[in-house]
């Protein structure tokens, strides 16, 4: 039996595992506390400070998504401090990229009040296409190391990219900035289904997009095992107008936690991409026998 | 690691530079041994970058490319770290560089107008020479830093373009105490004059005594720490003491990088086998066989003074195996900054040593139980660390008879700027700014404010000279004592020029790894330039509840002290 | 495995063991998932050895790479094994009571010292008696293996190696210690699963099992022959001999990926009867007389897949078919129909319902029960049975439950393609992390890191030749030759050359390969070819 830790957020008492976090602590009553750069899959970075909560005695906010939760804490997760603080990273996020493909920022914007025009608008996006599976738009990027932790320890461990530069300088980048293609890169894609911002994109659904036929409204997910190898990783196949647009794998799966191969997550395309001589009528065929 | 090499090679004189730091890796076509054994090594990245950056000039992709290929390090990582460091050049550089301050203090000397006379005498700005952070020769009002192929480079103070070649001039102590008394005074590279004032005498009383005692005496003492965050000194020896994990790591603190601060510099410099001494008590109390001083880049003399007299004690059995034939080991591993002021802050410069990027990480959980390599570490401050010399030997009570609350024994100060005798004063808790400026010389002109505490300081003004310079005085006034420099600003000074100075020192000096700090101090600046105060409360809000670090929190106390005393225009 | 034909641990137990041991397997390249969980396994402090003639892109994580000649597996086992008997590190607590066979097995790794096995495996011995000491001593242990171990003449005999070292340490039925060979392909686990081996009926019940065929012809209605049939080698003899006339192959592709395959597609060209049900107008499709295009089945078609921890997991249709294609069953039942026996169209579900009544590993793996946990490993008996974590924990029950586990003594047998003067070079053959197989499926999608069908050099070898990267040469092998392009490789030795085997329409590999194989498992020696290299 694991120990148990009691503490009170927003007024409610919550008991939890020893080792919980204050997001864990808030979610278990029931209050949503917006995350960026927090995953379950991955070990967290606390770098964005959208989670920030009050914790009584703590002379500044804490990280809910990495702050553990400590018996008798008591815990505000909507205070007037913690709204500025939020309000004040979304204008601050919202000025400097593009945010209109991260799916919940919008309403957070609303519901923090934020203005991140009074601080100017960010700089147009310059996506950057240097190889046929995926994009990235540095213009989309909030600099939330997930598709970093991604890349490295927390699963692939290629360590094809990582934050250069210092400040505001910083930037995610190969060495020398070089090409994926150059770089260490083996195309896995875990940095895309990590990335909250659509900063990084597979390049159907970008190109899709770009033609302006990306419609999640007429898009079905179906749930399936992919058919390369032996390990048995739950795929998701995104079909939009009868193909797959997009493969990606559930988080909660323990066999995948989110991650492919780029087999797994690109080598579907042999579904439509029919060699000649496939679409030969089957009652010909039987015939001959 | 994927690994993906480079396609470039590194040169003869890449390889050799490389060689006494990292060796090549020994591969045979049959077995290698990898994995943990090379990623053990990964803290070598950072002495292999220096080694490149000073045997060759800088640091070519063949060059990293090498490095790569000796500690099995991918090339992105490595990209990521080097690129973190001011000192470290990605890109060819003439051979000589000169490095010049325009900040703070200089800039109350006229380092612009040295400036701009300067690019007409060296060339353009960003090839011979480039604009700096505050140095940390304040008392000189115009320092440089020369970096050169083959060496470590030098200190240039005052500057003149004319004078590289000089060494710089001493930093008087302009008050000393028990801290000080030997500075300028023995011979800081003479072990046997060092013993004949006294030195090792507390360690032998310490180790008479025990580890036990000896952080009774220093709890007792009430010493807290001088690396700005005032932690009592004691408890943190003994959570690390006492922890059964092992092994325990001493890391000593020398990245003194706060704008307008130097006393830490004067400390190794003048006084460095006082250091290695008290960094060989705190070892021997706390269980840490290896102690790292982590030395700020831009101090080549204070690392050379170290560098002499850690190797000295290690011939002369004061370091290694067995200290001083007592029955115990310790040992010293020095370790160079690269040009990072956030690398001071303590989750940071852990990260230096390991080889990885100086990103502070959440607390807790504290160094004390999560340290370098993950292990239980004690990181003290130069000046914290020196005050046990003398704890030992008189006594934690005795010491603690100075000062009151959380003050006590004595406080060295950087004082500089509009007073008449720039230096370092040592003096009881208690004194008060203007005592302190007295001590200095007293003002050279009127004085505007004072800023304490250096960038992450605040101003204070005229009328509150006799707040005791004290961590309770300074909160009284809504400051801190932060760092310990004094700052002088006369009147004749453009106190928002300086605080625009300020503002860029964040931008610049901010890891870039939260968005309070990294976007927060981007747009403060804006703000600041563009006259719009009205937006400086949100951004401080932000900033200074949200950040990660001391740094992004304190980012905004110097600008929003100075407004608050109306020293600055703009439409408030 | 002893009696199960299944890896014995989940991947979950790799994270928390304390030694990983990858043995001819390249699973960073080809089971990049897997080898997720093995590098969670070393964060969380475990020591990794790989054991491969490469420096594979998996050797390169490794704590201790030991890079034996091809081909000398056993040997370096048992000098393992030798060694850890010689240090009194066996687990004799465990062999006492769970195992029989230990004083023959013991007795046959005597001669393997430790100094005759670095001669012969090329090894030297410190590391040899480094492995050996480290798997013995710690507290759990995976040794894990792949082609590297069974594409071998003696592949049978390489298991078998293997799994006596983890009987002597006690490292198989413990949680986070167990012997896990890892599956190349989505479903080869499912196939075996479904009795798709010549000797099993569904469920790995012994065809002949005279109560087993009982259960079975109840079910279905008639007699099931009662002798094992021909896995694929003994196919092809069976053409060679004449007495094999007619072939329906369902998702295979022999007349590329078999070894030796010329021999292949004269044979297969030279039947009565070949039917090839397959996505893609194959190789083998061109030289049947009849072809069913079949749909994709984990992507147009339900069913389900077992993984190589197991676990059996629901595939699912997304897509309708393109074309005239059709699901498996549907075609399977269609040909039933047309050969006079009406099954109707039974649901992926009614088809699995069957084989959980048959099958009683899988008896409690209904479909809402699959859906609801994400798949169960088997075995998994009844409705309120979560499954099986790790096999053969009975092992560890006192007085053990079933039979014991015997050690089997091996030895030593070199490759069968000789390296001499003429054929001087080994070429062994692997994969690359973005193909598959023959590259039906993967080589459609545009990957940034194709490198295509190289033969890969050591740089030495490639200096004595004198070419360069891209420069093209012949290779040559006892039964055919082949041209490549030359990729310099750092992960070779002088005297090693390495191919994929993607990539046969631009190189051919197993045109080069040897159809030796092995009697038991019929899987033959692609590991090993003597060649020699003839610059263009
Ligand atoms: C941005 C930043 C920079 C810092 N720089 C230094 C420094 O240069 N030297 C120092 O001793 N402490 C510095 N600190 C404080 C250290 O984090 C740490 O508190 C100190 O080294 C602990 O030693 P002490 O207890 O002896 O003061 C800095 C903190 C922050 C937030
Ligand atoms: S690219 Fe995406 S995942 Fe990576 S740091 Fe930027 S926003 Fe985060
Ligand atoms: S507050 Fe600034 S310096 Fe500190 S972690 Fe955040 S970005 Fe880095
Ligand atoms: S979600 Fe907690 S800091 Fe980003």
């Amino acid at each position: 039996m694991s120990r148990t830790v009691t503490l009170t957020v927003d007024g409610h008492e919550v008991a939890l595992p020893e080792g919980s976090t204050l997001l864990e602590a808030a979610r278990a009553v029931g209050v949503e506390v917006p995350t960026l750069c927090y995953l379950e899959t991955l070990t967290p970075v606390n770098v964005c400070r959208i989670c920030v909560v009050e914790v009584e005695g703590s002379r500044t906010l804490v990280p809910a998504c990495s702050r553990v939760a400590e018996p008798g804490m008591v815990v505000r997760t909507g205070s007037a401090r913690v709204r500025r603080a939020r309000r004040m990273v979304l204008e601050l996020l919202g000025s400097a990229v593009h945010l209109d493909l991260a799916p919940e920022v919008a309403s957070w914007m609303e519901e923090y009040g934020a203005e991140p025009g009074r601080w100017g608008t960010p700089p147009a996006p310059e996506p950057r296409v240097d190889n046929d599976l995926y994009v990235r738009d540095y213009g989309r990027c909030i600099l939330c190391y997930k598709c970093v932790e991604a890349c490295g320890v927390d699963a692939q461990w290629t360590f094809a990219i990582a934050v250069a530069g210092r400040g505001d300088e910083a930037h995610i980048s190969t060495e020398y900035d070089v090409d994926l293609p150059e770089s260490a890169c083996v195309f896995c894609g875990n940095c895309i289904a990590v990335c909250p911002t659509g900063a990084l994109m597979a390049k159907s659904e970008w190109d899709l997009r770009q033609a302006g036929r990306w419609t999640p409204e007429t898009q079905h997910t179906t749930t399936t095992v992919c058919s390369y190898c032996g390990v048995g990783c739950n795929l998701e196949l995104w079909v939009q107008d009868g193909r797959v647009v997009k493969v990606t794998s559930p988080l909660d799966h323990d066999v995948t936690r989110g991650n492919l191969c780029i087999k797994g997550r690109f080598g579907y395309t042999y579904l439509h991409d029919l060699p000649e001589g496939y679409l030969t009528p089957i009652d010909h065929l039987l015939s001959r026998f | 690691m994927d690994i993906r090499f480079m396609e470039v090679k590194a040169t003869e004189a890449e390889r050799a530079a490389l060689d006494p730091v990292v060796e090549a890796p020994s591969t045979s076509p049959r077995l290698v041994v990898g994995g943990r054994t090379a990623r053990s090594r990964r803290h070598l990245l950072l002495p292999a970058l220096w080694a490149l950056q000073t045997g060759v000039g800088w640091v070519s992709r063949g060059g990293l490319d090498e490095i790569c290929r000796r500690l099995e390090i991918p090339p992105a990582e490595a990209y990521a770290v080097a690129s973190f460091y001011d000192l470290i050049s990605l890109e060819e550089r003439p051979e000589r560089t000169v490095r010049i301050c325009d900040d703070v203090v200089c800039r109350m000397a006229g380092a612009e107008d040295r400036l701009a006379d300067l690019a007409a005498r060296l060339g353009p700005e960003g090839e011979a020479w480039e604009r700096s952070s505050c140095l940390g020769r304040c008392d000189r009002r115009s320092a440089a830093f020369v970096q050169e192929v083959g060496s470590a480079g030098r200190s240039v103070a005052p500057f003149d373009p004319a004078w590289l070649d000089r060494p710089p001039e001493p930093t008087p102590v302009v008050a000393a105490g028990p801290l000080t008394e030997r500075i300028g005074h023995a011979d800081p590279t003479d072990l046997d004059a060092y013993r004949a004032a006294g030195g090792y005498r507390a360690l032998r009383a310490a180790v008479a005594m025990g580890p036990d005692a000896v952080i009774r005496e220093v709890k007792d003492s009430g010493l807290v720490g001088r690396g700005g965050a005032a932690f009592p000194t004691g408890v943190k020896w003994e959570a690390v003491a006492g922890s059964p994990r092992r092994p325990h790591y001493l890391i000593c603190n020398a990245d003194e990088s706060e704008p307008g601060t130097f006393k830490d510099r004067v400390l190794i410099e003048g006084d460095p086998y006082a250091l290695v001494e008290a960094m060989t008590i705190a070892g021997y109390a706390t269980g840490c066989e290896r102690g790292y001083v982590y030395v700020r880049g831009e101090y080549p003399e204070a690392l050379a003074a170290l560098g002499h007299a850690v190797d000295t004690c290690r011939r002369r059995g004061l370091l290694g195996d067995d200290v001083m034939g007592a029955g115990f080991a310790f040992d010293i591993e020095i370790r160079r900054g690269a040009g990072a002021y956030i690398c001071g802050e303590e989750t940071a410069l852990i990260a230096s040593i390991e080889g990885h990027r100086g990103e502070p990480r959440a607390k807790p959980p504290f160094p004390t139980t999560h340290g370098l390599f993950g292990k239980p570490t004690v990181v003290n401050n130069v000046e914290t660390l020196m005050n046990v010399l003398r704890i030992v030997d008189e006594g934690g009570l005795s010491y603690a008879e100075h000062g009151e609350g959380r003050s006590r024994g004595t406080k060295l100060f950087a004082v500089s700027g509009a007073v008449a005798e720039p230096g370092v004063v040592e003096v009881p808790f208690g004194a008060t700014i203007g005592d302190v400026i007295s001590a200095a010389g007293g003002p050279s002109e009127p004085l505007a404010a004072v800023l304490v505490g250096g960038a992450a300081g605040s101003f204070v003004g005229p009328d509150d000279l006799d707040v005791p310079l004290t961590f309770e005085g300074m909160a009284s006034v809504g400051g801190a004592l932060g760092s310990g420099a004094v700052v002088a600003v006369g009147r004749s000074s453009d106190v928002e020029d300086l605080v625009r100075r300020i503002a860029r020192f964040f931008r610049e000096e901010s890891c870039g790894q939260c968005v309070p700090c990294r976007e927060g101090t981007r747009r403060q600046e804006e703000a600041l330039a563009a006259g719009r105060f009205d937006l400086l409360d949100d951004l401080a809000a932000v900033m200074g509840d949200a950040s990660i670090c001391g740094l992004g929190q304190t980012a905004s106390s110097a600008v929003r002290s100075g407004i608050a005393l109306g020293l600055l225009g703009g439409e408030s | 495995m002893f009696g199960a034909g299944g890896g014995t641990s989940s991947y979950r137990e790799i994270e928390e063991t304390d030694l990983i041991v990858l043995w001819g397997s390249n699973a960073r390249a080809a089971h990049p998932i897997f080898f997720h969980h093995l590098l969670q396994g070393v964060r969380n402090g475990a020591r990794l050895y790989v054991v491969d003639p490469r420096r594979s892109e998996s050797a390169r994580f490794a704590d201790l790479w030991l890079g034996l000649d091809v081909g000398t597996d056993i040997a370096l086992a048992n000098a393992v094994g030798r060694e850890i008997i010689a240090a009194g590190l066996e687990n004799r607590e465990f062999i006492r009571r769970a195992t029989t066979g230990f004083e023959a097995y013991a007795e046959s790794v005597q001669p393997w010292t430790l100094d005759r096995a670095e001669e012969v495996t090329g090894v030297p011995a410190a590391a040899i008696r480094d492995l050996a000491h480290a798997y013995a001593t710690a507290d759990r242990a995976q040794l894990c293996w792949t082609l590297g171990i069974t594409e071998h003449h003696n592949a049978t005999d390489n298991v078998l190696a293997l799994i006596d070292l983890a009987l002597l340490c006690g490292h198989v039925g413990r949680y986070g210690s167990g012997l896990v060979p890892i599956r190349g392909q989505n479903n080869v686990q499912g196939g075996g699963d479904m009795g798709a081996l010549p000797n099993k009926l569904p469920g790995f019940q012994d065809v002949e099992d005279p109560d087993v065929r009982a259960r079975f012809e109840r079910m279905w209605g008639r007699p099931i022959p009662p002798r094992a049939g021909r896995h694929l080698t003994l196919m092809f003899e069976g053409m060679e001999e004449g007495v094999v006339r007619a072939v329906y192959a369902i998702g295979e592709n022999p007349a590329t990926s078999e070894a030796d395959a010329g021999r292949a597609t004269r044979l297969l060209s030279g039947l009565d009867l070949l039917v090839v049900q397959d996505l893609f107008l194959t190789e083998t499709a061109r030289l049947a007389h009849v072809v069913f295009p079949a749909a994709a089945d984990w992507a147009e078609s339900e069913g389900t897949v077992t993984s190589s921890e197991r676990r059996v997991q629901r595939v699912r249709k997304a897509l309708d078919p393109p074309g005239q294609a059709r699901e498996d069953r549907w075609i399977l039942s269609e040909l039933a129909r047309r050969l006079g026996v009406d099954w109707g169209q039974p649901t992926a579900e009614e088809v699995w319902d069957e084989l959980r009544a048959l099958s009683p590993i899988h008896a409690g793996m209904s479909y809402r029960r699959l859906d609801a946990h994400g798949g169960l490993q088997w075995p998994c008996r009844s409705e309120d049975d979560p499954g099986e974590l790790f096999l053969h924990s009975r092992l560890w029950k006192d007085p053990i439950e079933g039979p014991p586990a015997p050690f089997m003594a091996v030895d030593h047998d070199p490759p069968v393609d000789r390296l001499t003067e003429e054929y001087p070079i080994r070429l062994t053959t692997g994969r690359h992390l973005d193909s598959y197989n023959t590259g039906v499926q993967s080589g459609r999608y545009r990957s940034p890191r194709r490198v295509g069908g190289t033969l890969d050099l050591d740089p030495f070898d490639a200096a004595s030749l004198g070419v360069r990267d891209g420069d093209r040469v012949r290779v040559v092998s006892r039964r055919g030759a082949i041209e490549a392009p030359v990729r310099v490789s750092d992960g070779l030795r002088p005297g090693l050359a390495f191919m994929a085997f993607h990539y046969p329409e631009e190189t051919d590999v197993n045109r080069l390969t040897i159809e030796a194989w092995d009697p038991k498992s019929g899987t033959a020696e692609f590991k090993a070819t003597a060649v020699r290299v003839e610059k263009l």
